[in-house]
């Protein structure tokens, strides 16, 4: 299992809560979360599936590498946290 | 009674008219967060709000309690981009912004068109609970030579639904040209014969696809007149689009990005002037309304109640609207200020001084008002 946890930024606009999915890659971490969100995924991803450019997603407390594949693999256990980045807005 | 929308940098504010002329904000939603557009469906009384969440990207929203509360719906998005275009378009087929909202005819009930930047136009047959991209446009091989002004992209500025018959929709594209189908979205033809523009090499003024629309509006009235404020001029079709004829002589200038079209006279039109695009305050640092009521032959400048020293306020190209009453208009700037007039620009009033930056000010009146 995963932990997800989101920014409290993401909170002001949908009713997130920190929840525990299964996924052996960030794809699968958040399409596992979307299914709870299904508001969510317009939030962190753009039209292409990739991350948004002002969105950041850690795993482990590492960003991820491939924003446009999320294709990092995540340990079972650890904790995945999805931010907006301090860039932009 | 008159209510206005005022779309801005940080909130949507809704203001109500009393009997006694008062403005004041009956509603205020969004408070903290960009809106980009909004639209007052006069079909069913529902409002829609645009935002462009910084970080989140662009969101829409739906009241049906004329903005008590709101309900996200749907944002239009494009489809996956074949692999085979990843090179040869540039375009990042994703929605930076919602910049043009319209409610179809009577005869389509549920139907929304929305324009954004990337050029997109996209199509709702459900109040928005669903969104289209409109391929038939977006597949065109001139939608590649399309280019952003101001924007890294090219965006629909506006979207003209034909009061004749609703499936004719004419589209100014910011920098992109006039486009209108004739078949509800099945077909596209360009047009733009007359407009010139003066940011590109001499060779290309003349091409349609390099006009740059600012703001297009079609007259209700007599919807064969179609105002331009083109990024370097004001032009009028009276033919249909057939042809366009350039405004010469606007004083003080005829740079700006907005303009609203009197309902019931096709002649009177309003715009919002400044220096140049190079240069974008006010000429002489007098802020004023220009309107012409004989088709652009003469221009009144009207300055009463406007700020006539030290003024630095732009008008966005959707910053400028006139109500079904045609005596009563309003006017937000990138400064936020606001201002109304009950008597067709004649004199202004300012509503605020302290508001967010206004991108979009919109009349929610009933049409029969």
């Amino acid at each position: 299992m995963v932990i997800v946890e989101f920014t409290p930024n993401l909170r002001r606009h949908l009713e997130l809560a920190s929840c525990e999915v299964q996924g052996k890659t960030v794809r699968d971490v958040l399409d596992a979360v979307f299914v709870r969100n299904p508001r969510l995924p317009s939030y962190v991803l753009d039209d292409q599936r990739a991350l948004r450019k002002h969105v950041n997603v850690f795993v482990a407390g590492i960003a991820v590498a491939d924003r446009v594949g999320l294709r990092d693999t995540v340990p079972d256990g650890c904790t995945v946290f999805i931010v907006q980045a301090l860039s932009g807005g | 009674m008159q209510r206005i929308l005022v779309a801005t940098r940080k909130g949507l504010f809704i203001y109500n008219r009393a009997s006694n002329d008062a403005w004041t904000i009956q509603q205020r939603a969004f408070v903290g967060d960009p809106v980009s557009m909004v639209l007052h469906d006069q079909r069913d009384d529902t409002l829609y709000a645009a935002l462009a969440l910084g970080h989140f990207g662009s969101k829409l929203h739906r009241s049906d309690d004329q903005g008590a509360t709101w309900q996200e719906i749907a944002t239009p998005a494009f489809p996956a981009k074949p692999s085979t275009q990843a090179e040869d378009d540039p375009t990042p087929w994703s929605v930076s912004l919602i910049w043009s909202l319209e409610a179809g005819g009577n005869t389509q009930p549920g139907r929304l068109w929305c324009g954004t930047i990337p050029g997109g136009l996209f199509r709702s047959d459900d109040r928005g609970d669903h969104w289209e991209l409109v391929g038939s446009l977006w597949d065109r091989p001139e939608r590649r030579t399309w280019f952003g002004g101001g924007f890294d992209h090219a965006g629909i500025s506006s979207i003209c639904v034909d009061p004749r018959d609703p499936r004719i929709v004419t589209l100014g594209v910011s920098i992109g040209g006039v486009w209108r189908t004739y078949d509800d979205g099945a077909t596209w033809q360009t047009f733009g014969k007359g407009l010139r523009a003066e940011y590109t090499p001499a060779e290309q003024a003349h091409e349609f696809n390099q006009q740059d629309l600012h703001r297009l509006v079609q007259s209700p009235s007599a919807p064969e007149y179609f105002w331009v404020q083109h990024h370097n001029g004001i032009f009028l079709s009276t033919d249909d689009c057939a042809t366009f004829k350039e405004i010469d002589n606007v004083a003080p200038s005829s740079f700006g990005f907005a303009l609203a079209v009197h309902p019931k006279d096709a002649t009177t039109a309003w715009f919002v002037p400044a220096v140049k695009d190079a240069c974008r305050v006010p000429v002489d640092n007098q802020f004023v309304v220009n309107r012409t009521t004989d088709a652009g032959k003469t221009f009144a400048t009207l300055r009463n109640g406007l700020p006539q020293t030290e003024a630095y306020d732009l008008v966005y190209r959707h910053g400028l609207a006139c109500a079904a009453d045609a005596r009563t208009l309003a006017l937000g700037s990138t400064t936020g200020n606001l201002w109304w007039s009950g008597d067709a620009g004649d004199s202004w009033q300012a509503l605020s001084f302290h508001l967010p930056p206004i991108a979009c000010v919109l009349f929610a009146d009933a049409a029969n008002t």
